[in-house]
């Protein structure tokens, strides 16, 4: 039996004119990225294995697998159709610089990303911010908020994380639904205000 | 024996080239949407092709949740499905349909959709 392929689990697309796009959800160890893409996900959250070396670049091929120098990092990822014909699809993406090639990779044709941080190590999300900004992604700030961390008012944390007035930043429970929503809600809005008002053709 | 016609040896490319002297394929998106476009899998088909193809033969899926049921790396599952369009196995959708850019049109549908969550 291969369980990998079998059965109803599979949760297949309608074979309709849908539109299909892409969000990062993206941080440090451990900040809750998967927790949040599988409180949205309306399929169980699955993962690839993308292979790199350890350079961090990746592999496009895994002929030379039994070399050492490569090794495998897990991205989930998760689904959202929404009415309108749109699906929106997110990726958790490691949040450590080593990864950068394979992040970009993930990163071609995103909206933008959802940078999560937590208020017990906030300077953990400095290098993810720093990556998407390079990447030059739209991106809001999502602090997630576990109940032993300290709380402290969007404004200083605004001051702590030294974000672009412009970035909008929220609190969310990566585990809660509502709140969740409103953090993409808070970065499909900035992503609507970073595009241009004309379209590209009418220039 | 029957005469076979010749046809084009359906190796994976992962596992049959050194890497570099792979013949350059159609990179897809990992949102690219492949669908089976016939009732019968090509003949011929390497077992890792065939894995995909039957994966594909009840509904669409994208690249990524393709590569993700077969616990293959994305980029393998690109060379696979490549192989498989140009045989006539599948068929692959750009994931924005009628060559569109993401524009404030579509940013806005994708709100609206998010709003109605609420
Ligand atoms: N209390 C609380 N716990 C949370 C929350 N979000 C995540 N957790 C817990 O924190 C731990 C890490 O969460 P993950 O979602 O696995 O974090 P991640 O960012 O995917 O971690 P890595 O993939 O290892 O980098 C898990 O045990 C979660 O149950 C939250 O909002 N509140
Ligand atoms: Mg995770």
């Amino acid at each position: 039996m291969d369980s990998a392929v079998s059965g109803s689990r599979i949760g297949y697309l309608p074979d309709r004119d849908q539109v299909l796009m892409k969000m990062l959800v993206a941080g440090p160890f451990g900040v809750g990225k998967t927790t949040l893409i599988r409180t949205l996900s309306e399929i169980p959250t699955l993962h690839t294995e993308e292979v790199m070396t350890e350079t961090g670049a990746p592999v496009d091929d895994v002929a030379g697998l039994p070399d050492k120098t490569t090794t495998t990092v897990a991205v989930d990822f998760g689904r959202l159709t929404l009415p309108g014909e749109v699906v929106l699809y997110l990726f958790g993406t490691p949040g450590q610089r080593r990864f950068f090639p394979l992040w970009q990779d993930i990163a071609r044709g995103a909206l933008g990303a959802l940078v999560l941080a937590d208020t017990r190590r906030l300077a953990e999300s400095f290098e993810i911010m720093d990556m998407v900004e390079e990447q030059g992604l739209p991106y809001a700030v999502a602090v997630n908020c576990f109940p032993d961390a300290p709380a402290h008012s969007a404004e200083v944390l605004r001051g702590h994380l030294d974000l672009h007035p412009d970035t909008p930043l929220v609190l969310c429970d990566a585990r809660d639904r509502a709140t969740s929503v409103e953090a993409l809600i808070a970065l499909a809005e900035h992503v609507l205000h970073s595009l241009p008002s004309l379209p590209q053709e009418q220039r | 024996m029957t005469a076979v016609p010749p046809r084009r040896r359906m190796v994976p490319a992962y596992l049959a080239t050194g890497g570099r002297s792979r013949p350059s394929r159609t990179a897809f998106d990992r949102l690219t949407l492949l669908h089976s476009a016939s009732p019968d899998p090509p003949q011929g088909l390497e077992a890792e092709h065939r894995r995909l193809w039957e994966l594909l033969r009840p509904g669409a899926l994208t690249l990524v949740e393709a590569a993700a049921h077969l616990r293959l790396p994305v980029s393998a599952t690109n060379f696979l499905a490549a192989d498989l369009v140009d045989a006539g196995g599948l068929q692959a959708r750009s994931p924005i349909p009628r060559a569109q850019q993401i524009d404030r049109t579509l940013v806005e549908r994708l709100l609206d959709g998010l709003r109605s969550l609420r």
